[in-house]
């Protein structure tokens, strides 16, 4: 009585490698029941493998691991988190796209065996569901492949906030938000609220810094593989916050530009397969047109319309000019996961890179090295395998790609999910000084900053165009509205 | 609405695929339409069947076996010969070729090897076996097991009895059991899967063990049908089983397989080789145009997967 209880996890003197670049150094790291811990840094930070320490699914090399003030740093592996209650969702979606959501919820429960298992399983997740998710609308029978990534990041968090005889005590969010909007994310963090004051823990990892300031008890800064600040929530501010992961705090919502008159033959136009009314989307040269809306309505199959387009397959719309794709989801459409960090790079420009016939590997290397340094990705070598870098800073190699080659149009597919503020704030700086050079993009986005910087935005509900704002008339009240309403 | 019908039909499509060969086969032939003439069309369909979800089981893990049809040309020979005069030796041969087939999956696993060098490799040392236990044509199968592939159902010749029950309990075993979720998302996710505590060399050597049982039981099936033994009985066995999990809807990666479409596969396979004789072809172009059904079938799929995306 007289002792305070053992935090639940305690991590001190946490440290691992990889191969020559250590990605944690002495980290320390208490996790209480009862609380939520934010966790916060800049891509490559080392926060994603502090959270695979966690859930045992990497080894520290060196440092102490005990769970509620038993030292397990021997024996702690996947198989010990598991018996501790301690689950993961992690930023790699890691369902199995082959399996039903039932089944999946399976692979998590050794204890959904014997007769009736499927029911069972059915009923725990969608139990599950109906608490964080209300109205989710997701079939416990569905084949995950077939979910949008929305619903599957929703199905994988579900799973790990389920209970059968491996209790759920400690729950690691790893940028959960990311491919949720504001209603799925606003409806997540709510719940984790709940579980927290019903005795659960949790540690969130986000970039958005007001999920973390709403949600966390605790405020974990790392930087460089190390803990630089962890102070109670309510010492932070965002601006405070900005200062301690040590990016400059620079919070410009989009640049002041004045409203650019709309003229000319548009270098895209089209209309959405079931668009009923006569609104088309018009994208012209040197300009940054956004598609917003909840994840999910028609806009990325809407980037994808455009882009056959380019290639004169699609009937109803036009493109003048060449497209690049910048892909969100990383893993189905983005990067070659055996390739290296050059050649994911440079494959959208290999025409250029060629003499006689043949890629020239000097042209290759000289531009995976220019634009390491310009959009500042961190590795030691080019060479690298590709899945050495960090999510945010794989992204950094799709932006490379896509601006690096000599497509006018680019399209870009919620490309910012998992990458931390200062990247951010350099892409958007990049994106517009490639629009003043004549560059057009399209931007779908889920975050209502990101619409700050475009010249012009349409707002996607079902499928179809549900309203189209100019930059002047755009705020977040009226995006939402349109979003949600049919009469707006 | 329009997804839901899609999914449907993609399901539905290995079995349609046969429906309608086997309505061209009756329309050419309608003797075909009876005990025995379905019998004559459909009795080496069994061995074909066994072979196939022995495939199944290796693709289901993103792997490729291309010893199976030396391996069940190896079995036909021990069940000619060992399995006949001496059958204690004879069993235990079977059950050490089963047992290799598990360290092999063990083995492809632990060391990250190529499944496909791995098995090449495999079929010759199955087919160095089999020539070793039975240098030339002939032996004998044991009477039991021709008696029992002689065995007269009533309605339906035995084969399809067979099947339909092979089909059931595969089913049940890999896509309704427990246990068997974890086997296949081994094929979906193997991160996911390790993640959650199984361990994927235990589920490596459970699905090539079981491949080994059922190319066991096809090399069995076979020799109780043809009676006697060769050592390049079955070798043609490997591509049409691989061609039969395609053809019952599955796909090389992502554990994405179905027993029931394998087995009706198999089944499609082996009559698309009779109907071709009743249309009098050359044997010459017989090869040909198998290769030619099979690329129909697989087009169409792809449209309805089209459908069914642009659907969603």
């Amino acid at each position: 009585m007289q002792k305070p209880a053992p935090p639940l996890v305690q991590l001190e003197g946490v440290a691992k490698r990889f191969g020559a670049v250590r990605a944690l150094e002495g980290v320390n790291l208490s996790v209480p029941a009862g609380s939520c811990v934010g966790l916060v840094g800049h891509n490559g930070a080392g926060k994603s493998t502090l959270m695979n320490v966690l859930a045992g699914t990497l080894r520290p090399d060196e440092g102490r691991v005990a769970v509620s003030g038993h030292d397990l740093s021997g024996s702690w592996g996947v198989a010990a988190a598991a018996g501790q209650g301690i689950r993961c969702v992690f930023q790699e979606l890691s369902l199995c796209p082959n399996l039903s959501v039932a089944e999946n919820a399976r692979i998590m429960h050794p204890a959904l065996r014997g007769l009736g298992w499927r029911k069972r399983a059915a009923a725990l997740i969608a139990e599950r569901l109906d608490a964080i998710f209300p109205r989710h609308g997701i079939d416990p029978d569905a084949i995950v492949g077939d979910l949008s990534i929305a619903r599957r990041q929703m199905v994988e968090i579900a799973r790990a906030f389920s209970v059968s005889d491996r209790p759920a005590r400690l729950v690691i969010l790893d940028e959960p938000t990311s491919s949720l909007d504001a209603v799925l994310a606003a409806q997540l963090l709510a719940y984790v609220r709940r579980f927290v004051a019903e005795g659960g823990a949790v540690a969130l990892i986000s970039h958005l810094l007001g999920e973390i300031l709403s949600t966390a008890d605790r405020v974990v800064v790392m930087r460089d593989g190390g803990v630089v600040a962890d102070r109670p929530a309510g010492e932070f501010t965002r601006k405070n916050l900005i200062e301690a992961m040590g990016s400059v705090a620079h919070e410009d919502a989009g640049d002041a530009r004045a409203n650019r008159a709309r003229t000319g033959e548009p270098v895209v136009s089209a209309a959405p397969e079931g668009q009923t009314d006569d609104r088309r989307l018009t994208l012209h040269r040197g300009e940054i047109v956004g598609l917003a809306g909840l994840g999910g309505h028609g806009q990325t199959a809407m980037l994808r319309r455009i882009f056959d387009g380019a290639g004169g397959r699609v009937r109803d719309v036009t493109v003048r000019g060449k497209t690049g794709f910048v892909a969100g989801d990383r893993q189905a459409d983005g990067v070659f996961p055996l390739w290296s960090i050059g050649k994911n790079l440079t494959v959208a420009s290999l025409r250029a890179l060629r003499g006689g016939g043949l890629i020239q590997p000097a042209a290759e290397r000289i531009m995976a090295e220019d634009w390491r340094q310009k959009i500042g990705i961190r590795t030691p070598d080019v060479k690298n395998p590709i899945l050495s870098l960090s999510g945010g800073n794989q992204q950094k190699v799709l932006f490379a790609r896509a601006l690096g080659s000599d497509a006018d149009i680019i399209l870009m597919d919620d490309p910012m999910r998992g990458v931390d503020i200062g990247t951010k704030q350099e892409v958007y700086g990049m994106l517009r000084a490639e629009a003043d050079r004549g560059r057009s993009f399209l931007w779908y986005t889920t975050e209502m900053d990101e619409l700050r910087h475009c010249d012009h935005v349409y707002v996607f509900r079902e499928g179809r165009i549900a309203a189209e704002l100019s930059r002047a008339e755009l705020s977040e009240e009226k995006v939402l509205q349109s979003s949600f309403d049919a009469a707006a | 609405m329009q997804s839901f019908l899609a999914r449907h039909i993609r399901i539905a499509l290995p079995a349609l695929c046969l429906a309608v060969l086997l309505a061209a086969v009756f329309v050419m032939q309608p003797r075909a339409m009876s005990y025995v003439g379905l019998n004559l069309l459909l009795n080496l369909a069994l061995p074909i069947a066994f072979a196939t979800v022995a495939q199944m089981f290796v693709i289901a893990v993103g792997e490729l076996d291309l010893g199976i049809g030396a391996y069940v040309g190896f079995v036909a020979c021990v069940g000619a010969t060992w399995l006949n005069t001496d059958p204690a030796v004879g069993v235990l041969m079977l059950a050490g070729g089963v047992l290799v087939y598990a360290a092999v999956g063990a083995l492809i696993f632990w060391r990250g090897l190529p499944s496909i060098v791995v098995t090449l490799g495999m079929s010759f040392v199955w087919l160095g076996l089999a020539i070793l236990v039975l240098p030339t044509p002939g032996g004998k199968a044991p009477d039991w097991l021709q008696a029992a592939m002689k065995v007269k159902t009533p309605l339906l010749p035995m084969t399809i009895f067979a099947s339909v029950a092979l089909a059931l309990v595969v089913h049940w075993g890999l896509m309704r059991s427990s246990y068997g979720a974890v086997l296949r998302g081994a094929g979906g996710n193997p991160r996911s899967i390790e993640r959650a505590g199984w361990s994927l060399i235990k589920i490596h050597v459970v699905m090539f063990g079981l491949a080994g049982l059922f190319g066991l039981l096809a090399g069995l099936s076979l020799v109780g049908l043809t009676t006697s033994g060769d050592a390049n009985i079955a070798l043609r066995y490997t591509l049409l089983s691989i061609a039969g999990v395609i053809l019952g809807g599955g796909e090389f990666t992502g554990g994405r397989v179905s027993p029931v479409g394998a087995v009706i596969g198999a089944m499609t396979l082996t009559l698309a080789a009779s109907f071709l004789s009743f249309l009098r072809l050359d044997p010459d172009w017989q090869i040909g145009a198998q290769g030619v059904i099979l690329i129909l079938v697989l087009a169409l799929r792809v449209l309805i997967n089209r459908t069914e995306a642009r659907a969603a």
